[in-house]
């Protein structure tokens, strides 16, 4: 959907020359939400602005939807932007204008008639959630709402790719997760490709299918996202792990867990992502004649399952609890007995 | 009771003076407000990273806003004379006011018109453009309706001075209120004429004032 080969951007500044994006190599999917982690600075919103040419690369090619975005003229490009549409994370509407007005924005500069642009409006304002709020003004919306108006906004051309800058980084966490779940149902109602940029692993881990980490212009790290949440590499991608899940402080206190509870078995489960936790506690519990205790738990729940680890205490009969050990293996879920009686 | 006050002024005189003035106000300000945002515009496309992004054209257009700005009204006049002469083949009357005032005015305009549209958010242009907005939708569709309380409130202090740009305009015989004070007024000796046309230039004045800040506060959804 999304190929960038040898991508560089350059900017000259009286202070110099700025490489903001460095020689970066990615390939998007058809479908996939594709997120770029990196802190400020690192180059993300060059780097999506040259998926729509709102910036010219200094080399390299980018190809999106199979157009070279790089050669094309003004006029091709502009045709591009309706099928490559943006999200802000300071929403960017026109104050100017109510919400349905906004919405048709994109509508008008395509040239669609007045009658369909009214009547993709209202589906838009429906499928994002804002029914009744048409003929509000921006500064009458919270701030989820707005970003909801930038999305319908966004949708009205039916674009193929969503870019996201940062789109919920102005937003408190349980508007973020509204937004990020409402980004979830586009992608699988409408099948678009979403490429996604924050500074936030919670965000990643929530929706994304693969992650790209930024650090100084470079692509550092790559891969699927559990994978990188499991097995990441570079200091960098270390630390936004750590923002989600912390292991070593699971760690540290394992000592302490065995003396605090010294009856029966502490098992730790790693979950990775095929299973989720309560379907396996609840059968472990019925099945099995156990006291089943939840020691400490560090789950994270991502887009394709749980991640992360929870550690159990199983009391009982000894050949009860080999068994429950046993069913939990046949659950694909990694278990590790901790002590012994 | 009103002709005690005023004993010298010719009513009929003192209400042809005022439409006068009030037409050279209405149609100076129109063509103002066309050449100033138009002027305005180009300041702020030609700046760099803008649409229109161009060193040259940007320093001229800045430079002759400036040099227009700076001159004194009333030396404006005097300088545009033969230019006026050769543009409407006459000096006198309210019509040969015209090119002075919106040559003083329109750059006084421009000014206000090109702050008014660098307060406008540039993640709001980004956004534009990134839905292949032309630069033309921009200007009709975000730079103009996004900085319109500005743009308002700009020709309303730009019509204000306006009058008073018709009253100096009014010494050198453009008709109108001002000339009535300086003829009648102040060379006749006639104090209360002088005091009857300030006192409906300041009426008109407030009206202006009251209109433009009406106006711009029911326009402003921000
Ligand atoms: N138009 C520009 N001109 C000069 N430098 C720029 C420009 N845009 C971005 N930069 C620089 O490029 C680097 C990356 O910026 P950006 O892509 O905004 O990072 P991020 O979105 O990851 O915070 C920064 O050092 C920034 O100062
Ligand atoms: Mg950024």
């Amino acid at each position: 959907m999304i190929s960038l080969k040898d991508v560089s951007k350059k900017f000259n500044t009286k202070q110099g020359t700025i490489i903001a994006v460095d020689d970066v190599n990615l390939d998007i999917k058809q479908g996939e939400i594709f997120g770029i982690i990196g802190y400020s600075g690192a180059g993300k919103s060059t780097l999506i602005r040259l998926l729509n040419g709102l910036e010219k690369p200094t080399g390299g090619k980018i190809i999106v939807n199979g157009k070279e975005i790089t050669s094309i003229n003004e006029d091709k490009l502009r045709q591009v932007r309706h099928k490559v549409s943006m999200i802000f994370q300071h929403f960017n509407l026109l104050w100017s204008r109510t919400v349905a007005e906004n919405i048709a924005f994109p509508l008008e500069i395509a040239g669609v008639p007045k009658d369909q642009r009214l009547a993709r409006v209202n589906e838009l304002i429906e499928l994002v959630g804002l029914e009744g709020r048409g003929n509000y003004y921006p500064s009458q919306l919270s701030g989820g709402q707005k970003q909801r108006v930038g999305i319908a906004r966004a949708l009205a051309n039916r674009p193929e790719v969503l870019l996201c800058d940062e789109a919920t980084s102005a937003l408190d966490p349980e508007t973020t997760d509204a937004i990020l779940d409402l980004l979830v149902s586009i992608n699988e109602k409408l099948g678009l490709t979403i490429v996604l940029i924050t500074h936030e692993m919670q965000v990643i881990q929530k929706i994304c299918n693969r992650v790209a980490v930024m650090e100084g212009g470079r692509v550092v790290e790559e891969g699927d996202v559990l994978e990188v949440f499991q097995n990441p590499q570079q200091p960098i991608t270390k630390r936004f792990v750590t923002q989600v899940s912390d292991t070593t402080q699971t760690m540290q206190t394992i000592q302490n867990l065995v003396d605090l509870y010294p009856n029966g078995k502490l098992i730790k489960l790693t979950f990775v992502g095929e299973q989720t936790e309560q379907p396996i506690l609840s059968r472990l519990i019925k099945q099995f004649k156990l006291e089943v205790n939840i020691v400490q738990g560090n789950i994270s729940h991502t887009k394709s399952g749980a991640f992360g680890t929870l550690i159990l205490q199983l009391d009982g009969d000894a050949s009860a609890i080999d068994e429950a050990i046993q069913f939990i293996h046949e659950q694909k879920v990694s278990t590790e007995v901790i002590n012994n009686d | 009771m009103i002709n005690t006050l005023f004993p010298n002024v010719d009513w009929p005189k003192m209400w042809e003076a005022a439409l006068e003035t009030l037409y050279m106000t209405a149609v100076s300000t129109i063509l103002t407000a066309i050449f100033g945002l138009a002027l305005g515009l180009l300041l702020f496309l030609t700046s760099p990273q803008q649409a229109w992004a161009n060193k040259l054209a940007n320093w001229l257009t800045g430079a002759f806003v400036n040099i227009f700005r700076s001159i004194p009204f009333i030396i404006l006049i005097i300088l545009l004379i033969p230019f006026t002469k050769l543009l409407l083949d006459t000096i006198r009357g309210p019509n040969a006011a015209f090119p002075a005032l919106v040559i003083g005015a329109a750059p006084f305009y421009a000014r206000m018109v090109l702050i008014g549209l660098r307060e406008i958010d540039k993640g709001v242009l980004e956004a534009a453009r990134s839905m292949g907005a032309k630069t033309s939708t921009i200007i009709w569709k975000v730079l103009l309706p996004e900085s319109m309380p500005a743009l308002v409130s700009g020709i309303t202090v730009t019509c204000i001075s306006l009058v008073g740009y018709t009253a100096m305009a009014g010494i050198i015989g453009a008709g109108g209120l001002g000339t009535l004070a300086f003829l009648d007024g102040f060379q006749r000796n006639q104090t209360d004429v002088t005091l009857m046309s300030t006192i409906l230039i300041l009426i008109l004045v407030f009206i202006i004032q009251w209109i433009g800040d009406m106006i711009t506060m029911k326009i402003d959804k921000r």
